[in-house]
């Protein structure tokens, strides 16, 4: 009873041996079965956030979000999909067709494939592969190719303006956002996802590391490309960027690949800062190390969502500023103090709670350090643009 | 068997994504292909249990170089034309050339005795790696990293507007 899952495996792979299947193939149907539910559980879950995110938006703009469809407009999302399934596909001329129809594809492919290896229970775990981290920034890339095939074979230059913001927007923030995560790799000394969840026990990482888990967490809200960053997709300057031309379900799989790249930072987040599945009892439940996993995940994903419903886009210029002149430096510095940290204390021995409050305190000294450097040099007003004039004159009547 | 299959079916991918990036007349076209030719040979290398290689190859030929190829022909104007000219004149010798670099190295590969160790693939080979790189072979790979450095150091240099180096001069 008290692992459910793995009860319910053993008894599929009992069935299946004892219907004469060959062990191969039954490790093989096992594991399709594994990733085909997680996929499904990620749809279900985009469905589920869809409804929050719009109600709570509601909230925070002081509206009441959709209440119409069903209670409390539960239902609001199944409405959406059954509107998008029946839209017309419309393919604009001049695009490349088979690039135009591959782009939403691998943009769901590229968010999915993170998940095969996330640890979701103590003996729950994807792929256990011992470059989990690497992994995770390498199938990363994909996300981008897709948003650069998307703006470029739609034939629109609103499509491929926003696919060349992507690049000088997710590439550069992916260097803060690897070097952040080399510190939970250099705490929990591996790559193993499953060894750094382990590592976490009973202290959080988000405690010996804190400085690296807000650069973490703000690197890869630019990742996902919504707001304060959504300047890929900027409505007000480029209609929808990379997406413009696209209606019905592929227009739908951009927005679900981006719902759920929230929820899947979250799901990060989670298991380099935050302990993945720990909690009280999950050890001897693994049951309930999946439910703490998604909703600490779920809890990540509601406070990204509060940042960005509060805060508006920042220019293209203040963007770059922030991670070239101060993301990129303070990442670099907070892993070597880290580092040096760590390895001083690892000699010294101390108790386990010493070790921690030391490191949370070297953390917050360099983060105040950054930010008081960052607040006398930075400039704080440089316009960029045209001073305001008046867009229309009135006429100096002539009769007079 | 299984294996074999796979492998077959991944390097008959990866040759024809190859032989596309070629024959492909239209050059963005031609990246994409080298794109899918990439994640062909990765997959070969997680076949033969090489996954630290095969994430590398990976981030570092898909997520910088192809990303970077892309992204330069976007920006380049009336490169993407569709009568873009694939040959020329010297295109026969090349394909000698080829094709003699091809003969002998089939050559090489059949005809020498490949050593065969029968120990099994140490189980965390990160580590291993990880030690040897920043212990035995620290200097080369230092070297490597200043090399990187130099070479980033120049584009900046070059890419720079003139008048720009010319002010922080004066």
């Amino acid at each position: 009873m008290a692992d459910l899952i793995k009860l319910i495996e053993n008894w599929i792979r009992e069935l299946l041996l004892g219907w004469g299947a060959a062990e191969d193939l039954t490790f093989f149907i096992l594991q399709a079965l594994g990733s085909v539910l997680v996929i499904i559980l990620c749809f279900v879950i985009v469905i589920a956030l869809i409804w929050v995110e719009r109600k709570l938006a509601g909230r925070i703009q002081d509206r009441f979000g959709p209440n119409r469809a069903g209670p409390y407009g539960i239902f609001q999302s199944f409405a959406d999909i059954i509107k998008i399934f029946t839209k017309e596909y419309i393919t604009p001329q001049g695009a490349e067709k088979g690039l135009f129809n591959i782009a939403p594809v691998l943009a769901m492919a590229s968010v999915l494939a993170i998940w095969a290896v996330f640890p979701i229970a103590v003996n729950l775990i994807g792929a256990d592969v011992n470059v989990g981290v690497l992994y995770i920034v390498a199938v990363g890339a994909f996300g981008i190719l897709a948003i650069l095939m998307a703006g470029w074979s739609s034939n629109n230059r609103y499509a491929l303006l926003g696919a060349s913001r992507s690049v000088a927007m997710l590439i550069s923030y992916e260097i803060p956002m690897v070097v952040s995560l080399l510190v939970p790799v250099l705490l929990a000394h591996s790559m193993k996802l499953s060894s750094i969840v382990l590592a976490q026990q009973p202290w959080w990482f988000v405690l010996v590391a804190p400085t690296a888990a807000l650069i973490f967490l703000i690197s890869s809200m630019a990742e996902i490309g919504k707001a304060p960053f959504d300047l890929l997709e900027a409505e007000s300057e480029l209609v929808a960027g990379y997406h413009t031309e696209y209606s019905g379900m592929k227009f739908g799989m951009f927005y679900v690949a981006e719902f759920l790249h929230q929820y899947t930072v979250g799901a990060l987040i989670t298991i380099f800062f935050l302990g993945g599945w720990s909690g009280p009892m999950a050890a001897q439940w693994p049951v309930l190390g999946v439910v703490y996993f998604y909703g600490k995940s779920f809890l990540v994903y509601l406070m990204i969502s509060w940042i960005r419903l509060s805060l508006p886009r920042i220019r293209i210029d203040e963007m770059l500023n922030l991670n070239w002149k101060f993301l990129i430096p303070l990442s670099f510095i907070n892993l070597v103090a880290v580092a040096i940290a760590d390895r001083v204390m690892m000699d010294l021995a101390l108790e386990q709670w010493v070790y921690v409050l030391v490191m949370f305190l070297v953390n917050i000294l360099i983060l105040l350090a950054a930010l008081s450097i960052a607040g006398k040099t930075a400039k704080t007003i440089e316009r960029v643009t045209f001073p305001p004039r008046p867009v229309a004159v009135p006429p100096v009547s002539e009769g007079k | 068997m299984v294996p074999v299959l796979i492998f077959g079916l991944v390097s008959l991918v990866t040759l024809g994504a190859a032989v596309a990036v070629v024959t492909n007349k239209n050059i963005l076209h031609s990246a994409f292909y080298l794109v899918l030719a990439f994640v062909g040979v990765a997959s070969i290398y997680v076949l033969l249990e090489a996954p630290f290689i095969a994430v590398v190859q990976v981030l570092v030929y898909i997520g910088a170089i192809a990303i970077l190829i892309v992204f330069a022909i976007m920006l380049t104007r009336r490169i993407m034309s569709k009568d873009l000219e694939q040959k020329n004149k010297q295109w026969g010798w090349a394909a000698l050339g080829a094709g003699a670099l091809f003969a002998v190295l089939s050559w090489v590969v059949y005809s020498v005795q490949w050593p065969v160790i029968e120990a099994q693939v140490p189980e965390d080979t990160i580590t291993i790696l990880g030690q040897e790189l920043l212990g035995t072979y620290v200097i080369p790979f230092e070297i490597a990293s200043v090399l990187l450095l130099a070479a980033l150091v120049g584009a900046i240099l070059i890419a720079r507007e003139r008048d720009q180096i010319e002010r922080s001069e004066s």
